[in-house]
Parts: structure tokens; sequence; C-alpha cells
């Protein structure tokens, strides 16, 4: 079952900061979600294939080509930070 | 040329082609409504018009939902997380209509990054209701369908993933259809959950939702692996009846859990129905009562891993951090409002290690199972008719405390989107909510085989001359 463990450590897994307050929100919510979502446990499903596609279709091959990508300063110019022509990001150790 | 807006979109088209009506004055008197938007459906509106070309859609503007890139205009899917976003590239499906004489009219609010079913999830805040603004209008396509029902913008495109499209059009009394998956290019559309996400029309009437969809399939497109060429063009609908046409009525869809009003509209339709010489008997989907939950472990999965890409680094908004972990997580936290991150939680919830057979795993059987019970209705049946929505539309913040109520406004629409086939909603009627008050809108749903598209739009066809829905009422 879902316990403030379990929800800061989903949080980790998913890079989104929770305050106190909205980790024991996230508790009772997503336990009240869950609760509905559990039962489709009660289905017997032993035999049934998992859907991997809605339509059938074949793979969708193309022929190994270069093509020109996007100009980097078109993509660059959406970026919070940049510096010598990459994305900039602050450091992971700082 | 006075009553330019009583003219449908297809009624616009031809008038500009016969030289009766001018595609740079259609354009302006509809920029001037959207710029004045008193509902808070535009999140952005073009200045001018484009140079008029002979196209087959004549000129007639578009109103696009939010989150389909349109290249050096706004496109934020209603996140904070992508402030000031201007994407470099356009969406495959919104060059295809601009190239076929449907050019930018603006962007239309949405539930952020899709996720909701009120518009009341947006950063730009909640659109309102023409019918009664004190009402959501659905969602998450709310801007879309509330331009068009109120005049706002002749048609528009928006997104279904669980009923995005079809919801809103049923709460806002216009058409709105969701395609087969895979009939409509989903590149440039950013994304929420891939294996369910599809483009579609909201449209004044059906013969436009034909009309428009016409233009956004065709040849697959290579830029997204999973389109496929659509088999023949979308026809002219023309029924003016149903004789040989067989509706299937499923008792698991269409019993508890709806509005009395809603059903009363819904009962009445079928027997219209059956007075345009359709037949109608009950059938059954036995697992639709499971698609809900099932629904709700697959998209917050494939939303998780989608919205990853949300960083804080290549676009749109970070927050100031010393180092890079708490710079992704604030960021995150920040940028994403209060139900994408649930979303974002269930789902990584769901896939996470221990967990992802008891969900994800038997949600994908769950998928298997409706798919199949709707194909052996499809054996018996033309369609599959059922009410669009369980509710009319709602007051602003009724359902904001529990989101599992919010959810449950979803479960008439997401069996069709598991099964990947198409459904489309049409205006039958109005209702009273049940705490009484001003009649709202009320949607017939009907779901079909994958590619009956066609089809479907003369079955609604007809039955839209007999219903003879007048929405004239919000185009003020």
């Amino acid at each position: 079952m879902i316990d403030r463990d379990t929800v800061l450590h989903v949080a980790r897994l998913a890079r989104l900061e929770l305050s106190d307050g909205e980790v024991e929100r996230m508790v009772g919510e997503l336990g009240g979600v869950l609760e509905h979502i559990e039962t489709i446990a009660q289905l017997d499903l032993e035999e049934v294939a998992p859907t991997s596609h809605v339509v059938e279709v074949g793979n969708a091959l193309r022929d190994d080509e270069p093509r020109e990508s996007l100009p980097r300063e078109q993509v660059l110019a959406a970026a919070p930070a940049v510096a010598d022509d990459g994305f900039a990001v602050p450091s992971p150790q700082a | 040329m006075s009553g330019l807006l009583d003219l449908t979109a297809s009624q616009a088209a031809a008038a500009i082609t016969s030289g009766e009506a001018d595609p740079g004055e259609l354009f302006e008197c509809y920029r001037e409504r959207a710029a004045a938007d008193p509902l808070n459906a535009y999140t952005w509106v073009a200045d001018q018009a484009p140079a008029p070309a002979e196209q087959p859609l004549g000129g007639v503007p578009l109103a696009v939902k939010d989150l389909f890139c349109t290249a050096g205009v706004p496109s934020q899917s209603g996140s904070r997380i992508l402030e000031g976003y201007r994407p470099p590239y356009t969406a495959t499906v919104v060059e295809r209509l601009a190239r076929a004489g449907a050019p930018l009219l603006g962007k239309t609010n949405q539930d952020e990054f899709a996720m909701g079913s009120s518009n009341e999830n947006s950063a730009f805040g909640p659109v309102l209701n023409p019918w009664d603004r004190a009402r959501v209008p659905g969602g998450s396509s709310g801007g879309s369908a509330a331009a068009v029902a109120a005049g706002l913008a002749p048609w528009a495109i928006g997104t279904d993933t669980g009923g995005s499209i079809r919801q809103p059009a049923a709460l806002c009394g216009i058409v709105g259809l969701k395609p087969t998956y895979g009939a409509v290019s989903r590149y440039g559309m950013i994304a929420f959950a891939s294996s369910l996400d599809q483009a579609g029309p909201l449209t004044r009437d059906v013969s436009d939702a034909a009309l428009l969809l016409r233009h956004m399939v065709g040849e697959r497109d290579p830029l997204d692996a999973t389109s496929v060429d659509f088999p023949g063009p979308i026809a002219t609908p023309s029924r003016t009846d149903l004789a040989g046409i067989r509706l299937g009525v499923p008792s698991e869809l269409t019993g508890e859990g709806i509005e009395p009003g809603v059903i009363s509209a819904f009962q009445a339709t079928l027997e219209l129905a059956r007075e345009l010489g359709a037949t109608v008997e009950s059938c059954a989907l036995p697992h639709a009562p499971h698609a809900l939950a099932a629904y709700y472990v697959l998209a917050p999965a494939e939303c998780s891993s989608n919205l990853a890409r949300f960083d804080g680094v290549r676009y749109g908004y970070r927050a100031d951090a010393g180092d890079l972990l708490t710079m992704y997580e604030r960021t995150r936290h920040d940028g994403f409002g209060v139900e994408v991150r649930r979303r974002v939680m269930l789902g990584t919830y769901v896939l996470s290690s221990g967990y992802y057979d008891a969900y994800y795993g038997r949600a994908q059987r769950v998928r298997t199972k409706i798919a199949d019970d709707f194909a052996a209705a499809f054996s018996r049946f033309d369609f599959v008719v059922m009410p669009t929505s369980p509710c009319v539309a709602f007051e602003l913040g009724a359902k904001l405390a529990d989101p599992y109520a919010m959810y449950l406004n979803d479960f008439l629409s997401v069996p069709a989107s598991l099964a990947g086939i198409p459904a489309m909603s049409i205006p039958n009627g109005l209702a009273s909510p049940p705490d009484g008050g001003t009649p709202l809108p009320v949607g017939f749903q009907l779901a079909g085989p994958a590619f009956s598209e066609s089809r479907m739009l003369d079955t609604a066809f007809a039955l839209e001359q007999a219903l003879g829905f007048d929405g004239r009422a919000v185009r003020v």
C-alpha cells in the first residue's frame, strides 16, 4: 500500500520535488485512485495476450540516409541556458 | 458580407469557392471575435490573414489546440513548464490543413498536457462553457470546443486520449470525432499517452467534421511510424435514413452512473433511430466496466515516460537551483500543475520495479479483452452507441477535490480509446443538470470498427438531420 516512504521513493524516480504537505496529500490521493484501479486484479487474465498495438501495422522502415536536422542555433534558442554551442546545466556536484 | 457567422465551415468554404464570400473578410471576422474571446478559449490569436490561394478548404480559418507544435507560435500544451516555447517546426496535421486551405486562426486553451476532463488544469486558467459561464466546457480540448460552440472559430482540431475531443464536444453542444488510432499523424503533437493520443475535428456539424477529417487523414506520415495509409477518402455524408443500420446498445455503458437527463435524451435518440429505420438491440461489452481502471494505469504510465523530457534543459521553464538534481526536481515541481504531478507519480509507481506486472501488464491484458468485446459486437452491429459523457457540464470547481470523481467523467469514452477504434459525439438535445437549472447540451456517441469513419459520419448525419439540434443561442 502507498505510504510516505513509497511516495518519496517514487517522487525521486520521477525527479519531482514535493513539499511535506504535498507528500501527505499524495499518499491519500494515490491510495484512493489505486484502490479503484486494483479491481482489475480480480479478473482472470491468465490466457490473455497483452495488447502491444491496437491496429495491425508492419514495421515502419525507411532508408538509412542522412538528412538535414534543425539548425543548431534554432534549437538552442529555446533553451533556458546555453554555453559553448550546447545546453548549459548546473554542476551535478555543486 | 453579413451573416458570415451563420455559415458552417463547409458552407463558408463553398461560398468562397463560388466567389460569394471573401476569405480575407471571413478570416478577419473570426480573428476579431477570437481576439475579443470572453471564454478564455484562446491562448494566442493570429494577427493577420495569410495570402489567399486556391485550396479545397477555401481559407476557412482553423483553431488549433495548444499542444500542436506550430513554428514560431507559442505551443505550451497548457503548461507552465513550456513557458515561452515557440517550436522550430509545425505538426504534420496542422501543416496538411494549412496546405488544404484551413490556415491557423489561433491556439486554444486545454487541460495541461491534455490531462483533465474540465479544462481547469490549465496554466492559462479555466475555459468557460458558452452555455453557462459558471460551468466547465469539458476537457481536455475545452478551448477548441468552446470556441466552435460560441462562434469564435469556424472549426477546430483537438486531441483525444480517453475522450478529450468527444466529451468537451458533448458538453458544448458540438460535433467531435476521434479517428482510428494511426489515421492522423501524431508528429508535432506534444505527447501525453502515445498509444492512445489521436487528433480529430471539433465542428459545428457532421458535414464540417467530414470535410475537415478528409484533409487530416491520407497517406501515412514518414515522421510518425505509427501512422497508417487511410483506406479511401472520407465521403461527404448524405444519408437521410438509417435503413439497414444495426445499432448495439451496451448495457454496461447505458445504465448506472449516468444522469437521468442524459439517459432520457439517449433513449429518445434511440427511438428516433428506430423511426429512421435502424435496428436497435442490446449488446454486451463485458469488460467495459474495467476500462477506466485499465486506462488510469496505461495513460499515466505512458505520460510519466513522455513527460520525462521536461527537465529544464532544452526548452521552457527552469527553476533556480545550485545542483543538477535539485534543478530537475524543482523545475518539474514548479513547472507541472497538480494533476500532471499526480499522474506522473501514478505512472511512475505502476511502472516501478515489482509493480509492473500487477498494474501495467494486467492493464494491457484488459485492453485486449476490451478490443475483443468490441470485435464481437461488430460482428452483429454496425455501431455501438452510448452517451458520450455521464453528465452535462458541471460547475467550475465541483470535481476538483476528488481526483477519481473527475476520472469517472471518462468511463463512457475510454473503452473506444483503449480499442483504438473511431468514435464520435453529436449533440442530441438538452438536459437539466440534477440540481436543476438551465438545460445544457448532451452528447450521443457512436463507436465503430477501425476505419469506419465515412459510414459513421453518414449515420451521424442522418441522425443530426432528424434531431435538428440548434446551437445558435450561444453564438453571440
